[in-house]
């Protein structure tokens, strides 16, 4: 398998436009910007706790800070982002035509597809590396917990790379980067809402609903549990969307 | 080393080729011709295994493109038509990169690209982005990479488009240096680049092969009497006869007379070359010659003949 080279020559292009630049500071900035709110309001809460020693005994960083930031911010943010992560993958090879070179290089169009895959997960964990920063800073004023912050990285992890192939599949059936970045959101959003409906919708149909929604597969990772049915739904729902994105390389092939 | 039979591809309803078939043998240096969208592209897509053909075979040292494609990839350098290169990479890093997706290990691959750089004479250029060079400098830049794994097969499309007189004569000097050891298929629109370089043609129009082989068989094919042109200031009358009693004359023709000045074509055998008969003569008659040149020799000519026959035909 021929993954590494292809590997490191996305990694070259990410960094030699300003795209991944870009993303990072955008999100650096935003998840700043949320981390310094819940900073102040957990601040001003222990506080009040400091005159009222019941309120105290429920306060702890990990549900005051860590735990909303990441699934209340953090994972709606990252899903705005990740479509500008993907949307050069593929479109961008196609447009101008480098894909013809690419696709007679003796590697198979799966090593092309991962190697395009691990390059945008990469990235993507070097963002979430570079919020580490923040529970840091926490763990320096109080005591953090470091299991919960864990998953939660886990979770963001797994979701975030579930995004990314949904990403890679929309920018392997366009020419055009803003079509492949607005059809992975379109897609994320819809897997997104569809577990509000579940609520109301009850039995099995909610049930069926609840599951299939990105974001409620989060939220126990959020809370420091590692459940194994979460993991899996996220990584089914990578390889079916990798799976999908190497057919229709296949069927590009065909169509010439 | 390359044998295609057979092959057909469909898109959607149109055939972009039908039914060609050709084969090129080991260290040739053959040149694939014909009008735009003749399907030259299309046949040299479905050789490198960028898309399967609808019907046929084709075979490359050995190996089936389709059912074999990714060891008939290993043993190919591609450069398709439109030299579609990364702009944001390096000359060099994108050559080692290529290079190491080709397989070439990593120790051998620092002087294979060096090696490279210097053959396609881009090593000035080798830290500047691609995207910031010239045409003729990216031209070059996807050459190396075609030959920089050194592979059995090259493929080319159009390799001296856009560049200048210059670069042409030196990237078809590198050409030639690959013969031999290399196989190559090259297509282009310059003829006299396909006579320099190739030893045999293959010419393709509407999708179907109309004539292969060696330049010298199909010009023989084509024109199979030699032709001199000649231009006289004489009698009209008295020439065509003059120049009949000059022994292996098959034809004389006169084309035009303009203020005393006649255009005359003279067919003979092709063995028989008339010219310095043509021009005693014309000295013992006190004719003046102005011009005397063989016509019909030349591959543009047996082109030009072959495809628009092929035409006039329908």
């Amino acid at each position: 398998m021929k993954v590494w080279p292809i590997f490191k020559k996305e990694m070259l292009l990410y960094f030699s436009s300003p795209v991944a630049y870009a993303v990072i500071t955008l999100f650096l900035l935003i998840v700043g910007y949320f981390f310094y709110l819940y900073f102040v309001s957990f601040t001003l809460m222990s506080m009040q706790a400091a005159m009222n020693p019941g309120l105290a005994r429920d306060l702890n960083v990990t549900d005051g800070i860590v735990r909303p930031l990441f699934a209340n911010i953090v994972s709606i943010i990252v899903l705005f982002m990740m479509p500008m992560l993907t949307m050069r993958l593929f479109a961008e090879e196609r447009k101008s035509g480098t894909i013809e070179l690419l696709l007679t290089y003796p590697v198979r169009d799966g090593a092309v597809l991962i190697a395009k895959y691990l390059a945008a997960l990469a990235l993507y964990a070097i963002m979430l590396a570079l919020t580490l920063l923040y529970p840091v800073t926490i763990a320096y004023f109080a005591r953090l917990e470091w299991g919960p912050l864990f998953s939660g990285y886990l979770g963001l992890l797994l979701m975030g790379g579930a995004f990314l192939a949904v990403g890679l599949l929309a920018s392997s059936l366009t020419e055009n980067q803003i079509v492949a970045a607005f059809a992975t959101f379109v897609v994320l959003l819809i897997f997104w809402v569809i577990g509000w409906s579940a609520d109301y919708t009850g039995g099995l149909a909610g049930r069926v609903l609840s599951h299939l929604s990105l974001v409620d597969h989060f939220e126990s990772f959020s809370k420091g549990v590692i459940d194994s049915r979460d993991v899996i739904y996220y990584v089914d729902f990578m390889v079916l969307a990798l799976c999908l994105t190497r057919r229709s390389l296949e069927a590009r092939r065909w169509k010439g | 080393m390359i044998e295609v039979q057979s092959l057909t591809k469909h898109y959607g309803t149109i055939a972009a080729i039908h039914d060609v078939s050709f084969s090129v043998k080991r260290g040739e240096i053959v040149g694939f011709l014909g009008p735009n969208g003749a399907g030259k592209t299309t046949t040299m897509r479905i050789l490198a295994g960028f898309m399967p053909a609808t019907q046929g075979t084709a075979t490359v040292a050995g190996y089936d493109v389709f059912t074999q494609s990714l060891e008939v990839r290993r043993r190919i350098g591609y450069l398709p038509e439109n030299v579609p290169l990364y702009p944001e990479m390096r000359v060099a890093s994108y050559l080692d990169f290529v290079a190491e997706v080709k397989g070439v290990g990593r120790a051998e691959r620092r002087r294979r690209v060096a090696e490279v750089m210097d053959r396609c004479l881009i090593a000035d250029v080798q830290h500047r982005p691609i995207g910031k060079l010239s045409k003729g400098y990216r031209q070059r830049v996807g050459l190396a990479q075609a030959i920089v794994s050194d592979p059995e097969v090259l493929i080319l499309d159009e390799p001296t488009i856009g560049l200048d007189p210059k670069q042409i004569a030196e990237i078809r000097a590198l050409i030639k240096s690959l013969a031999g050891q290399h196989t190559v298929i090259l297509s282009t629109h310059i003829l006299p680049e396909v006579s320099m370089l190739c030893q045999g043609v293959i010419i393709i129009n509407k999708g179907a092969v109309v004539a292969q082989g060696p330049i010298d068989r199909l010009v023989e094919q084509v024109f199979p009497r030699a032709r001199v042109q000649l231009q006289l200031a004489a009698p009209p009358d008295a020439v065509p006869a003059e120049i009949r009693r000059i022994p292996g004359v098959l034809s004389v023709e006169r084309q035009a007379v303009s203020d005393g000045v006649g255009t005359y074509v003279v067919e003979a055998p092709r063995d028989r070359d008339v010219r310095s008969e043509l021009f005693q003569l014309a000295a013992d008659q006190k004719w003046r010659l102005l011009e005397l040149r063989r016509i019909g020799m030349t591959l543009e000519e047996v082109f030009i003949r072959i495809v628009a026959g092929e035409e006039a035909s329908e």
